[in-house]
């Protein structure tokens, strides 16, 4: 037998299903037991290597839980400079992702080809490559009317970074403009509305739900490439860790716990911008 | 092909563009073996990957808590950690505490190379995101086949692989496609720890001719080739896999 009542015969008294007050549906809580568990499992590993490394080296050096420690503001202000270009490029690619997505979906039709063509060109190459690009390719200070403006290494990785997320967020705007049905366009323009007003004023709002988990699901990609920077030289936090690993004096088993906690601090940024994006997923009901 | 390294030889001359890669020899051997390289890397870990998602989908519908937590762990993990780190972790800081053995001409030498680390690390790496996107196509079953076979008698292995698998399959092919697309750009991070794939030999010719526009375009434009044959194949495979009726065969 179905479990759904029949709403035909309510006993009298009792109101019909329509009319009572509509309620919603208990919401399902963000689940923090694994966050927990993970973080413990994580710190508990490096304690293993970090004993390790303190059992082998017979208590005359520094263990490297000591080590993590004794180092962790340096590192922690490394991570800092991640955080800190992974912002900026995100900042930079989504104001002109926007502007690029907007151009590839207009009626000038030879705008329209360069702009897919750019957009393929840069969600295509790998992020690295552009990376070697932009620090190769521009340079490092530029000179307008006699006033020279240097351009630090960190400013042209950031460059770097902020061409992909450019092409990545073209496709998030042009894929959520797409999935919008077609009579909002069409009531629109029956209301008079340009298409300029359409676009920003009734298009793009509806957007931003669908393009919100899209995009910080992008953001912690970014947060992730941003330790790319340390192969063409920038100082961030995967430099300062081979760094210290130098001026404790090198000793191997000092790496796995140093690049354990460089992963530990990811993990922690990373991984509560994953849960909540998973909860406006979920809470927006939007299939990425 | 003598004819044609004139003719480049002549491009360079008169207009200073410098493609080494088909003149000079020994340039063409190493892009070659870096594009080798790169083509090794992306085939074992896509297949590699494959399998781990395969296998992590299928144990995360375990009736054992303990190893669907485990699974668990292992994806979220390795998602929300940089693969680059990941990469360095494995290679300097698990390689440097594994033994080391003596190799055919009795050098002593790490049990584990970079070229095999970057596979493993990349793969594990490919791996979280396939285990995701396998489950979501796991989901995507219904119910009631899951109980019809089951009624038949199959066991829950010959359910997964003979009936919830080969529809998963079609349903998350283009998210999988999608994420082979960035498997294959992610192996360039091998050159963090100097394996010869493409990227590598390519700042090594860059520096040595001193082309670095030239060769940069070459570069993008290999990568550009090498994802368009992935997005090829995987279109094809879907094509060939699709059912009329069921998730992207719907429409025939």
């Amino acid at each position: 037998m179905s479990d759904v009542p029949m709403n035909r015969r309510e006993p009298a008294g009792k109101p019909f299903a329509v009319l009572l007050p509509y309620k919603r549906a208990a919401r399902e809580p963000i689940k923090l037991r694994l966050r927990f568990i993970h973080a413990l499992g994580f710190v508990g590993l490096s304690a293993i290597v970090g004993g390790a490394a303190f059992a082998q080296s017979g208590g005359a050096q520094l263990s490297a839980l000591e080590v993590i420690f004794k180092w962790s503001p340096l590192l922690l202000y490394g991570f800092s400079f991640n955080i800190l270009i992974s912002v900026l490029a995100m900042s930079i690619g989504s104001v002109l992702g926007l502007g690029l997505g907007l151009v590839t979906m207009g009626h000038n039709l030879p705008a329209r080809y360069t702009g897919w063509l750019l957009t393929q060109f840069f969600r295509n190459a790998p992020w690295l490559v552009l990376l070697f690009f932009a620090m190769f390719l521009i340079p490092f200070q530029f000179r307008i009317f006699g006033t020279t403006i240097p351009f630090p290494d960190w400013i042209k990785a950031t460059i770097g970074f902020s061409l992909p997320v450019m092409a990545n967020v073209a496709e998030i705007v042009r894929g959520a403009v797409r999935s919008l049905p077609s009579g909002q366009w069409e009531a629109a323009e029956s209301l008079a509305f340009s298409r300029r007003q359409t676009l920003w004023m009734i298009i793009l709002p509806q957007c931003v739900k669908r393009m919100l988990p899209p995009w910080m699901n992008l953001y912690t990609l970014v947060a992730m490439a941003t330790v790319q920077a340390s192969i063409v030289g920038v100082t961030e936090m995967l430099t300062l860790t081979s760094e210290v690993h130098a001026a404790e004096g090198g000793r191997p088993e000092l790496l796995a716990p140093l690049y354990g906690f460089a992963m530990l601090c990811f993990f922690l940024y990373c991984y509560p911008i994953e849960r909540f994006t998973h909860y406006l997923e979920r809470r927006f009901n939007v299939q990425t | 092909m003598d004819a044609l390294a004139e003719w480049f030889k002549t491009l360079y001359d008169t207009t200073g563009i410098n493609i080494t890669i088909v003149y000079d020899a020994y340039d063409r051997q190493r892009f070659i073996e870096g594009l080798g390289m790169t083509l090794w890397l992306s085939i074992t870990t896509i297949i590699l990957s494959m399998g781990i998602g395969v296998v992590g989908a299928w144990a995360q519908t375990s009736p054992f808590r303990a190893i669907r937590m485990l699974v668990n762990g292992f994806v979220t993990l390795f998602r929300n950690t940089p693969p680059l780190v990941q990469i360095f972790f494995f290679y300097f800081g698990l390689g440097q505490i594994l033994p080391r053995v003596e190799d055919a001409d009795g050098m002593r030498v790490a049990l584990i190379g970079n070229v095999q680390w970057a596979i493993i690390s990349l793969s594990l790496f490919a791996g979280a995101y396939n285990v995701e996107i396998f489950r979501s196509g796991v989901e995507a079953v219904p119910r009631t086949t899951v109980e019809a076979a089951e009624s038949l008698g199959y066991t829950r292995f010959g359910i997964y692989r003979h009936i919830v698998l080969p529809l998963a399959l079609r349903v998350c092919l283009p998210a999988l496609s999608n994420n082979l697309v960035n498997l294959v750009k992610t192996t360039t991070l091998a050159y963090a720890i100097a394996v010869p794939e493409l990227l590598y030999v390519s700042k090594q010719i860059w520096t040595d001719s001193q082309n670095v526009p030239v060769m940069m375009l070459i570069l993008l434009a290999t990568y550009f080739i090498l994802v368009g044959i992935v997005v090829f194949i995987m279109h094809r495979w879907e094509h060939a896999l699709a059912i009329p009726g069921y998730g992207q065969g719907a429409h025939r």
